[in-house]
């Protein structure tokens, strides 16, 4: 059976401990769509304005970190209306265990941040010869 | 049909039932707003799509930034008509996902329009839009008729 992959809701001791390479306060949490096929996972966030530079993937004890940070200046002049919001990206998920940690590969294009999560080949489904 | 709005005699500040009254303007507007317009605007939420735009205005130009991640540049559309700004676009699910377990489907796709008057004359022959990092920022120089200009005083 295949496992699930849960999002994390991110509390508030997590964000305390995460505190260093933080240095914006406020985030927002980016959309996401995650797939799943007989390979792996696909996960792809919605970080409009985030280049790659400014883009921290981590991962530690099984928590995947995304972190985006916006590199966009406002438009010059006085703002008339403003319906996006400021704060930088942040989301953790907690990662499925038959995820091979060593192959994750990310990309971002036009701030759409995909990532590619291939299973361990041990769980990949296979036709089994007989004998 | 009303004919003329009631007007509620003005309550004593702090009173305890301000609140209680707003309440009541909040369901009498309801009430009188057209069908019509309740349901377009649940259309447009039905529909899904509504990126977060910001408009920003200096001497020469007006200033337009538009949320759009992961979209390819050809299907984004701009028009210009009568003052009014239109962007709109489709986001299509990738193909190759088509076949592949969903577990987590927040991202939007589909169509979406956004409308906007603008703020002033516009020199539409000279409006710029770049595509960069999922933002599109559209540069909407001003007509000359509608920059300010300073008036020189004569002395008679």
């Amino acid at each position: 059976m295949i496992g699930t992959m849960k999002t994390t809701i991110q509390n508030p001791t997590n964000e305390q401990v995460a505190a260093p390479s933080v240095s914006s306060a406020v985030f927002t949490s980016p959309d996401v769509n995650i797939y799943e096929t007989d390979h792996g996972y696909t996960l792809e966030a919605e970080m409009p304005g985030v280049t790659r530079e400014r883009l921290e993937v981590t991962l530690e004890n099984n928590a995947l970190t995304l972190v985006g940070r916006r590199g966009d200046a406002d438009p010059p002049g006085t703002a008339l209306y403003r319906e996006s919001r400021p704060a930088d990206f942040r989301r953790v998920f907690e990662l499925d265990p038959v995820i091979d940690a060593q192959k994750i590969r990310a990309h971002i294009h036009q701030g759409l941040l995909t990532l590619e999560l291939p299973k361990t080949e041990a769980v990949k489904p296979r036709r089994i010869a007989v004998d | 049909m009303t004919l003329l709005r009631w007007q509620r005699p003005e309550l004593a500040q702090g009173s305890p039932f301000r609140h209680l009254s707003t309440l009541r303007d909040e369901i009498d507007r309801l009430f009188e707003s057209p069908l019509s317009a309740l349901t377009q605007s649940s259309n447009q939420f039905l529909s899904g799509w509504m990126p977060a735009v910001d408009l920003y205005e200096d001497k020469d130009n007006l200033h337009l930034k538009a949320e759009l991640p992961g979209m390819n540049k050809n299907d984004i559309e701009i028009s210009i008509h009568e003052g009014v700004l239109t962007i709109s676009g489709e986001r299509k699910l990738d193909e190759k996902y088509r076949e592949a377990e969903v577990y987590r489907s927040e991202r939007t796709l589909g169509r979406f329009q956004r409308t906007l008057t603008l703020p002033a004359q516009i020199s539409a022959d000279k409006v710029k839009a770049y595509y960069q990092d999922g933002l599109l920022t559209v540069l909407l120089p001003k007509a000359e008729e509608s920059k300010p200009k300073q008036i020189e005083i004569k002395a008679s």
